[in-house]
């Protein structure tokens, strides 16, 4: 028996009145772990009952400690009829089955009903008291942490990245049971938020089982998600990145936290990139068609198919192909061999991940992604997911075989997703094939003199733009130039990618966020019929959805996105698509070209002139964008390669004065013709609505920017004012004359206003960034659009850019001189590099500040010091993996929730708007006084993955499922980190404000 | 049978066009549901403002757009209407917690600053001048509830706003009539109030708890600062507190054993040489300092009989009901008639006070100072236009 669960009950407050007589409750507890139950007194008459209750102890095995959540039920007595329920709290007890996390769970928990919503609070002490002998790992994996950041945590150092565990577990609904017939929306509820509870601890336990058997000890970039496949069951399925981490002891070293979250990891000793030219190898594809070039022929209806013919996981063309490299060809052969088999060990190459170790990034390829249509049919073996898994695995394959076919050998920001609706469900996977550092990847391999005296020659900043496919081999056009950075290694015109914008990446002015949207009518259909029309509709849509987000990427003059995320959602009679990234400039990519727009029929005199007037329109736009995204790359290069073969003897000259590769230039067909290359045809009504509705996009008002990544490229002075928001809004469209195109102008307005909406509420905190938006789009019935956004707002201080970055320079100036003289080298370059390219012009400030005159009157306000008597700790909320201005000394577990709410009473509670507002605001409650019972401060990465609302205003009923997850941590902030560390050395200090100490 | 998974995939919906006014050309789409949440609770303080003077939504919206938000912000009128509704959701679950202020900063639902709760809090429980004037010293009750239509339209306050304010006062009132202590300090305890506005509050319920009459015409010249200021020395002075600080209701009703007192001081007046004596020293003390000195003379016994007069009433509810109004017609009438300076009237009245010291025949000067030391305050407060 290897742990002892002890818990007692204090008290409560703000009960509600269960006695309409006395206007009083006579309130007690149950506490129940497992099948063990017990009981405090009846605390007589009150609506702040002072339980004070022994310890309760039970003793389990640390299998049940992992899977089981302890289940608080607070009840009132009634001595003559059934003990009326007041509401439950579940308490996950995982973060205190490992020793770095949580020691005690303490506080007040709101209690929760699944009907009336929170009812008052209790506070609960819980311990555990694990045993020695926990060395003979069987069933369960305690001590293996787990974070939903998709990073290496903070305070922690990647020792290994094993790679990619995930697993899934299927149950029956217990909605869908035989029993839910007779029994009360309340135990149906209950029933279903236990089984989820216990269904992410099983699936929690068998990923620590495989992290355990890869011999790692944690699990970065964990999501889990559960499919709500209605009659046919409930999938829980997780991924994530098993690591080996390793503490950091010195607090001291850590940069502004505004800068992305893996900068503080530089003083890991690391191997940068092997000479990319070696690594050529597999048919190459242009970048831009990748997103839809591989699934179209992917769409599956029930039976599996895999028309991929090069599965096969040899690489196709051997390292000898053309361009390898000069200089230190043997080692390098060695290198690339080993990062071969270290990743070809492995099932599947993948990682969660999206920001990365310095060094451990060498190439990306670009973004691949996997769908499949399937049939869902009754799981009749829950112990045996087979069906499940096999889907999956399928889809993974596919990505794999992508990857590989851009001479990749991995694949990083991974991720999957589904869609259900009926029947039918679409499984989705993406990420971007990238090259890696083996140096991470397995314990002890290269090591010594040979490759550090490679990095002299690694080109900074621009490393992971460079192609790591074979240009010669190319099936299709590409537009290949040399890197702007570097001059070196060639280059994409474009680049799309689903992870996070590498920190050394050199990007010029800043970046913006990026959607296409689309919606495609779809016949209502059973079964096969059906899913052969999804998996029809579904090449074309992300035909669409790309060529959408290239038209913007254009509009934008920027050419290359990240974080890129495209979301097909299935419903009864629509396909809806919709694709967030964030687009920058990247200074090693060549300048895109502009859009031209061609007619069809060149004789009409009056087309003509509509056209050439769109085409002034759509250039003054490019214009305005660049302007307003200051986006200004240095005129000189374009002198020097930004033609295409312009006078190649000049050329090869100045390359040869970098580097001794100068002859390939002849082996480049450079002749991709005109820049502006990229032309739109107008030929029918269809296309021209696509031209508007590029048009239709407004940038964000002045002093306000966007993002969906971690953090906003050009904005490093982020002030510590945050305010993470989920904001959700439905429409009902008119089922009158429903055509593609007033779906699609429906769809768009939806996101637009509620950006515009956003942009209005958080006005008192421009100049402020919207980082980290996310959209999730869903079909809850036939007319109806549900489109649920979470992101966070934070403040940055126009004022302070040019010094915060002066300063940055030299902090990691400083930090380098006391490195070896290699990595010297590096910041070195950096700033020469991002003095010029980084302009924060002055003049730009102050027009941004004069647009803004209220703001930093409000923002002064608001940081005013909290008063004294506030007796609820500040609980902070973020999606990003960081909180600026502050350093997280501690990560205390994951935060992993499940609830669900329902209403009879729907008018009665403010209508949908007003249950659904409540409901989130409970949520958010309910995660903060979990994160403060563990005596943190803060939710990182935090994420809402589900958000499931269904009402029926004709019953006054509604009912809504939410799940959420994040990262529970301590955070100090930088001013009081000084004061701190010199009394404590060891950092170990006290979470400012900790709520849930209070015992009235 | 109760599951909304299954209610709302099988429920037969009537189109949407039967549910919903048909949208107009143009709009094809109808917003079901829009919400913002945020992790800090965004508190918009000119929507506050508007939500607690009692604008329904679309009154609030259009008042919006006029005060030229749009032009500065470069919204629409659907982002404005979108944003009000939500505040006023977000006021409107607030409400419950502001009817009990301590609740509101020991939830968890709303994560609020401290600063931000107390201006909550604070614009909650302020009130319009022009309704405490219409509701200050009635009672408290469901009467008076009935009569907020007539005070809203006569006002121009919305009769929401009325009854919010009417309901604070009742609320306050109610917890603590029965307290014991004092009655700023418990208001301010168990409301999270101001200073300021906590006296104002302990103002409203000393009078709604002794039923001054506030509302005669020849009392419609008083500010409820006028009367704010009278209870406050009343307090102190004339109820039981002020003798002794651990009696319930100690700073809410008046020391029944001093109003029986007050009935000594009768003779002051009855006694005619007393009488004598006292105009002589008044005004052998103020000759030549007082402008109005002849029209003093000639109205001091008049003066005198209604100060007096109305002390000794005092044990009647009744006459305690109408101590403002005969207060301003035994005294400040008469002397406002005479044109009588404020600083005349001070130094009648001090003179008046300190006098009675001197009369060797009368043994109540304890009672006296009690008495006339507030009474001097309140006259003071009470002579203007």
């Amino acid at each position: 028996m290897p742990g002892k669960l002890k818990v007692k009950i204090v008290a409560g407050r703000h009960l509600p009145v269960m006695d309409r007589a006395s206007d009083l409750t006579d309130a007690f507890v149950e506490v129940k772990f497992g099948n063990t139950t017990f009981k405090t007194d009846v605390y007589l008459k009150s609506l702040n009952p002072q339980w004070n209750s022994e310890w309760f102890k039970f003793e389990v095995d640390d299998e049940d400690l992992q899977d089981e959540p302890l289940q608080i039920t607070v009840l009132d007595h009634d001595t003559y009829s059934a003990n009326d329920a007041i509401g439950k709290v579940y308490i996950d007890i995982d973060p205190l089955l490992y020793s770095e996390a949580a020691t005690v769970i303490s506080g007040w928990f709101p209690i929760y009903d699944t009907i009336h919503g929170i009812r008052g609070e209790i506070n609960v002490v819980v311990k555990v008291d694990l045993f020695n002998d926990l060395n003979r790992f069987r069933q369960s994996s305690c001590g293996v942490k787990f974070f939903c950041t998709t990073s290496i945590p903070k305070c922690y150092r990647a020792v290994i990245i094993h790679g990619f565990v995930e697993e899934l577990v299927v149950n029956e609904d217990p909605e869908y049971q035989w029993i839910d017939r007779i029994r009360t929306p309340r135990a149906s509820n209950e029933a279903r938020q236990r089984l989820i509870s216990l269904m992410s601890g099983e699936l929690q336990r068998k990923i620590g089982l495989k992290v355990l058997e890869m011999r790692g000890n944690a699990v970065v970039g964990y999501l889990q998600c559960f499919d709500l496949e209605g009659e046919s069951g409930l999938v829980v399925r997780a991924i994530g990145t098993a690591c080996t981490l390793d503490k950091l002891s010195s607090p001291a070293a850590f940069l502004p936290a505004c800068n992305s979250p893996s900068k503080e990891m530089k003083e890991i000793p690391f191997n940068e990139d092997p000479n990319p030219n070696t690594h050529s190898s597999g048919p190459s594809t242009p970048l831009k068609n990748q997103t839809y070039s591989f699934s179209p022929s992917k769409s599956y209806s029930r039976q599996s198919s895999s028309s991929d013919t090069d599965l096969s996981l040899t690489p196709k063309t051997g390292m000898g192909s053309g361009s390898a490299g000069k200089e230190g060809g043997p080692f390098k052969a060695l290198l690339r061999q080993q990062t071969q088999s270290a990743l070809e060990q492995r099932e599947f190459p993948f990682f969660t991940l999206t920001a990365f170790p310095p060094g451990f990034l060498v190439h990306v390829g670009g973004v691949v992604s996997a769908r499949s249509v399937k049939l869902l049919d009754r799981i009749h073996n829950p112990d045996e997911p087979e069906t499940r898994d096999a889907w999956w695995a399928e889809i993974r394959q596919e990505i794999k075989s992508h990857a590989k076919a851009l001479g990749c050998h991995a694949v990083v920001g991974y991720s999957e997703s589904t869609s259900i609706c009926e029947e039918v469900c679409i499984l989705s996977a993406s990420g971007t094939a990238a090259v890696l550092n083996p140096r991470f990847l397995q314990d002890g391999t290269v090591e010594g003199c040979l490759e550090q005296r490679l990095e002299e020659n690694l080109p900074v900043g621009c490393g992971f733009c460079h192609i790591p496919y074979d240009e010669l081999n190319m099936p299709f056009p590409a537009h290949l130039t040399y890197c702007y950075n570097c001059r070196k290694q060639k280059v994409p015109d474009v680049l799309f990618t689903t992870i996070d914008l590498p920190t050394d990446a050199t990007v010029i002015g800043k970046g913006c966020l990026i959607q296409a949207r689309l919606c495609r009518l779809k016949k209502k259909a059973q079964a096969e019929a059906n899913a052969t029309a999804i998996s029809n509709l579904l090449p074309f849509m992300e035909y669409e959805v790309h060529t959408q987000l290239m038209n913007k990427l254009k509009l934008k003059g920027m050419n290359a996105l990240f974080g890129l995320r495209i979301q097909i959602t299935v419903g009864e009679n629509m396909l809806m698509g919709l694709a967030s990234a964030t687009g920058v400039y990247l200074a090693a990519l060549p300048t895109p070209g502009g859009i031209q727009i061609a007619g069809k029929t060149p004789n009409d005199g009056s087309y003509e002139q509509h056209i050439s007037h769109m085409q002034k329109k759509i250039n003054d736009t490019i214009a305005k964008n660049k302007e307003l995204y200051e986006i200004n790359p240095p005129e000189i290069s374009e002198e020097i390669i930004g033609s295409p073969i312009p006078e190649p003897r000049q050329r090869s000259r100045l390359l040869r004065s970098q580097s001794e590769s100068s002859d390939e230039v002849t082996e480049l067909d450079l002749s991709h013709g005109k820049k502006d290359a990229f032309v739109l045809e107008i030929d029918d009504t269809d296309a021209m609505e696509d031209v508007h509705s590029l048009l239709t996009d407004v940038p964000p008002p002045s002093g306000f920017y966007s993002c969906n990544t971690e953090i906003m490229p050009g904005i490093n002075n982020w002030t510590s004012e945050i305010q993470m928001f989920t904001s959700v809004r439905v429409i009902r469209l008119s089922s009158l004359n429903l055509t593609n195109q007033a779906l699609n102008k429906n769809f768009n307005d939806l996101c637009e206003n509620l950006l515009k909406s956003l942009y209005f509420k958080l006005r008192s905190m421009i100049p402020c960034c919207l980082c980290h938006v996310n959209f999730t789009v869903s079909l809850p019935e036939d007319e109806l659009i549900q489109v649920t956004v979470t992101a966070v707002a934070i403040t940055f201080d126009k004022n302070q850019a040019l010094q915060t970055t002066k300063t940055h320079v030299e902090k990691s100036l400083q930090r380098a001189s006391t490195d070896n003289e290699e990595l010297l080298q590096f910041p070195l370059e950096l700033c020469s590099d991002s003095l010029p390219s980084h302009p924060f012009p002055p003049a730009k400030a102050v027009t941004v500040e004069k647009a803004s005159p209220m703001g930093e009157g409000n923002f002064r306000n608001r940081s005013a010091p909290p008063c004294a008597n506030s007796t609820v700790g500040v609980v902070k909320m973020t999606p990003l993996s960081f909180i600026p201005g502050a350093k997280i000394t501690k990560y205390l577990g994951i935060i992993n929730m499940f609830f669900i709410r329902e209403t009879t009473s729907l008018r009665e509670e403010g209508g949908v708007s007003g249950f659904l507002h409540a409901f989130i605001a409970e949520v958010f409650a309910m995660v903060r006084a979990h994160v403060a019972a563990l005596g943190g401060n803060a939710v990182v990465s935090y994420i809402m993955k589900q958000c499931v609302f269904m009402e029926n205003p004709n019953k006054n009923q509604a009912q809504c499922l939410i799940n959420v997850s994040g990262d529970a941590v301590v955070f100090v902030r930088e001013s009081e980190l000084e004061v701190v560390s010199t009394q404590q050395p060891t950092a170990n200090c006290q979470p400012s404000c900790t709520g849930g100490e209070v015992t009235t | 049978m109760a599951h909304a998974r299954k209610r709302c995939s099988s429920a037969v919906l009537a189109p949407a066009g039967a549910l919903q006014p048909r949208p107009g050309p143009g709009v094809a789409m109808t917003s079901e549901l829009d919400i913002f949440v945020g992790n800090t609770t965004l508190i918009d303080e000119d929507v506050y403002r508007l939500w607690l003077d009692g604008y329904s939504v679309s009154d609030a919206v259009s008042l919006r757009v006029r005060s030229g938000i749009l032009e500065q912000t470069g919204a629409t009128a659907a982002v404005l209407q979108s944003d009000t509704m939500d505040h006023y959701r977000t006021f409107h679950m607030l409400e419950r917690l502001l009817h009990a202020p301590p609740k509101l900063l020991h939830q968890l639902i709303f994560q609020i600053p401290p600063s931000r709760q107390a201006l909550l809090i604070e614009r909650y429980y302020a009130f319009d001048e022009a309704f405490v004037r219409e509701v200050l010293g009635k009672k408290l009750s469901k009467g008076t509830k009935k009569d907020l239509d007539d005070i809203s339209t006569k006002t121009g306050i919305t009769l929401k706003s009325c009854r919010r304010q009417f309901d604070n006062f009742k609320r306050v009132f109610k917890v603590v009539e029965e307290m014991r202590g004092s009655l700023v300090d418990n208001i301010q305890q168990h409301f999270l109030l101001s200073d300021r506005l906590a006296r104002d509050y302990a103002a409203i319920v000393f009078f709604a708890n002794n039923r001054f009459e506030t509302g005669k015409k020849k009392l419609q010249y008083l500010s409820f600062g006028d009367f704010a200021f009278c209870a406050e020395l009343m307090i102190q002075n004339w109820t039981l507190g002020a003798v002794d600080s651990q009696v319930a209701d100690m700073d809410v009703d008046l020391d029944k054993e001093f109003l029986q007192d007050l009935k000594e001081l009768k003779m002051l007046v009855a006694d005619k040489d007393l009488l004598d004596l006292h105009k002589s020293l008044v005004c052998t003390a103020l000759r030549g300092k007082l402008g109005v000195f002849s029209e003093m003379e000639a109205n001091f016994k008049n003066l005198s009989r209604g100060l007096v007069n109305v002390a000794a009433k005092l044990t009647h509810n009744k006459d305690v009901r109408d101590l403002f109004v005969d207060l301003v017609e035994k005294f400040v009438e008469p002397c406002r008639s005479d044109h009588w300076p404020l600083n005349d009237v001070r130094l009648f009245l001090n003179q008046y006070s300190a006098s009675v010291h001197s009369l060797d025949g009368f043994r109540h000067q304890a009672l006296w100072d009690r008495y006339m030391g507030t009474l001097r305050g309140c006259l003071l407060r009470l002579y203007h236009d």
